[in-house]
């Protein structure tokens, strides 16, 4: 498979951010209340995961590995205040609706993520890839929450009234936090069903490659993880090698 | 007398006690009240609690079928569910909404959790809790062909917040141990409830260590703290202290749910710490909180302690000397 698609496929399917890395959690818990908001804090987060990816790959030979994290974040700070004064100017209801997630983009997992186990080790084009595949992965897990909740918990689709027109009584505890945790269960554990008839079937869906931080204890991926994937590749070559310019 | 030689390893004395005869028990001692709900109330009350039983039953065979799990609906714990959870509905209460709580309360907060005896929260009270914040408009309609308006505890909360009018304005404290009040189903009668849990203490499936905790800090707490208390502007008011004992789930909640087995300690401490919270809480949602009513929160949220509850009141095991305190 051409390598940039294996990164899509890879995003949107295999590692997908909400149903399979569980990455992100806070904004798709909280924002997830209808739809609309689901797809626009998906949109905004993968605006922000493929220019973050395509900057920190250019620049990943120039950033000091001491000092990885403060530079990724400057980077990743940036484009979250260009996307979030332009959704203020343009989206100003979605930027009322979504409130303090688009600032809180800043330390999404998913970015840091991406950035420390990908962008960081490969060339600009792939990255932007894998900032497609996984800003897509990222949003359709938002929207399909948001559409499942908005429709039990308001009877509406985008905000067009459907089952309510029919004599539907709108389960409320869908559109508050409560609903969120239990949509978001269901859907993990269907996805993880298929995982497994795929498995038992002899095709695997295969299982998260990459090590985000090589850290197991405090990794978010550690519950899907096999354990094979440690990074042993850690960078010390390279720490060595800029010593004697500083 | 050949028993007696039988090589088995211990215990060799059991009590005959098993699952499905204690939860026999319990739906014998639910009569009661289940039969005045249905006399108040009318045949729908009938209806609404053979639907969530019929839900709770079908829905606990259904879920072992899927799982291949052994069937379980024989140990009657999906009756006791079912039931619990109908005279916890008020009686308007739509079908659709009654058989989605009880599929809630089977599926979701006992079976997934591993089924009887893995459960964290009281199965029933759950689904009560999860349709009162999902249908809140339906499950606070108490207006039925029996009653209308609000139930005594709403009345006074509202009196108690309204200039000029008198605390116990509208509400008959004697009506309420009857059960002649607006409620749900199997809550308005205090008298109904405590002759099942009379059964219940007779038959050794209670005992009143969680109960009488509930019931005794709510009513101090309540002298302290309430609109009807020693501290209140219009000062001590027995009556009100009545209604609020017999008004609302508190009886229900205290005899048959606080003493579920499976979300209660089992150390006796513990037990009465376990109803201290209940009581302290009940008294603190009724009194500061937004809605009139709030034993089934205050009980859930006790449930969630239940396992710190137990770690801190582990009893002293026979033999076993305490730890001296050192000396600096």
């Amino acid at each position: 498979m051409n390598k940039n698609v294996e990164r899509l496929y890879n995003g949107i399917i295999k590692e997908n951010p909400t149903f399979v890395l569980m990455l992100g959690m806070c904004p798709t818990l909280a924002v997830t209340s209808s739809a609309i908001n689901g797809l626009g804090m998906g949109l905004s987060t993968t605006v922000v995961l493929i220019c973050s990816n395509l900057l920190i790959s250019l620049f990943r030979k120039v950033i000091p590995d001491k000092v990885r994290m403060p530079a990724y974040i400057v980077i990743v700070a940036s484009l979250v205040t260009v996307v979030e004064f332009l959704m203020k100017a343009y989206l100003q209801s979605l930027s009322n609706a979504l409130g303090v997630y688009i600032p809180l983009i800043v330390v999404n997992c998913i970015i840091l993520g991406r950035a420390e186990s990908y962008a960081s080790k490969n060339p600009p084009i792939p990255s932007i890839f894998d900032g497609i595949g996984m800003g897509l992965g990222f949003t359709c897990g938002l929207t399909i929450i948001g559409l499942i909740r908005e429709i039990l918990g308001a009877g509406t689709i985008f905000d067009q009234p459907v089952l309510v027109n029919i004599g539907f009584t709108p389960i409320t505890i869908f559109i508050m936090a409560p609903g969120a945790f239990l949509v978001l269960a269901f859907l993990v554990a269907g996805m993880n069903i298929v995982r497994k008839k795929m498995e038992n079937r002899g095709t695997p869906l295969a299982k998260p490659s990459g090590c985000i931080s090589g850290d197991c204890a405090n990794c978010g991926m550690s519950a899907s993880c096999t354990g094979k994937a440690v990074a042993v590749e850690e960078p010390k070559a390279d720490v060595t090698a800029e010593k004697p310019q500083n | 007398m050949s028993d007696l030689y039988k090589v088995s390893s211990s215990p060799h004395v059991r009590a005959k006690d098993s699952t499905s005869k204690i939860m026999l028990w319990v739906i014998i001692a639910l009569l009661p009240a289940s039969f005045f709900g249905i006399y108040n109330f009318g045949l729908r009350a009938l209806l609404l609690i053979l639907v969530t039983v019929g839900t709770c039953v079908v829905s606990e065979w259904i879920f072992n079928k899927i799982v291949h799990k052994k069937n379980t609906i024989g140990d009657l714990s999906a009756v006791v569910t079912g039931l619990l959870l109908a005279l916890n509905l008020p009686v308007s209460l739509p079908i659709w909404e009654a058989v989605i709580g009880g599929v809630f309360a089977i599926i979701i907060v006992k079976m997934l959790f591993g089924g009887l005896g893995q459960n964290f929260m009281n199965p029933a009270l759950g689904a009560r809790c999860f349709l009162l914040i999902a249908f809140a408009a339906d499950m606070t309609n108490f207006a039925c062909d029996t009653y209308s308006g609000a139930t005594p505890l709403a009345l006074m909360k509202n009196n108690a917040a309204t200039e000029g009018v008198a605390l116990m304005d509208g509400v008959n404290s004697f009506d309420m141990l009857i059960g002649n009040t607006a409620g749900t189903i199997g809550e308005t009668s205090a008298v109904a409830i405590i002759i099942g849990a009379i059964i219940l203490i007779l038959a050794g499936v209670i005992n009143l260590r969680i109960p009488g905790s509930y019931i005794v800090s709510f009513a101090v707490f309540m002298m302290i703290f309430s609109e009807g208390g020693f501290f209140s502007a219009g000062g001590f008011d027995s009556n009100y202290l009545v209604a609020q004992l017999c008004g609302g789930g508190l009886m229900l909640g205290a005899f048959f749910m606080a003493t579920d087995y499976v979300t209660s300690p089992i150390t006796p401490a513990g037990q009465i710490v376990f109803g201290i919270c209940c009581g302290v809480l009940t008294g603190l949602f009724r009194c500061f909180g937004a809605n009139a009513e709030g034993v089934s929160f205050a009980i859930i949220l006790s449930n969630i302690l239940v396992p710190i509850i137990e770690k801190a009141t582990v009893p002293r095991a026979f033999g076993v000397v305490k730890e001296a305190k050192k000396h600096e």
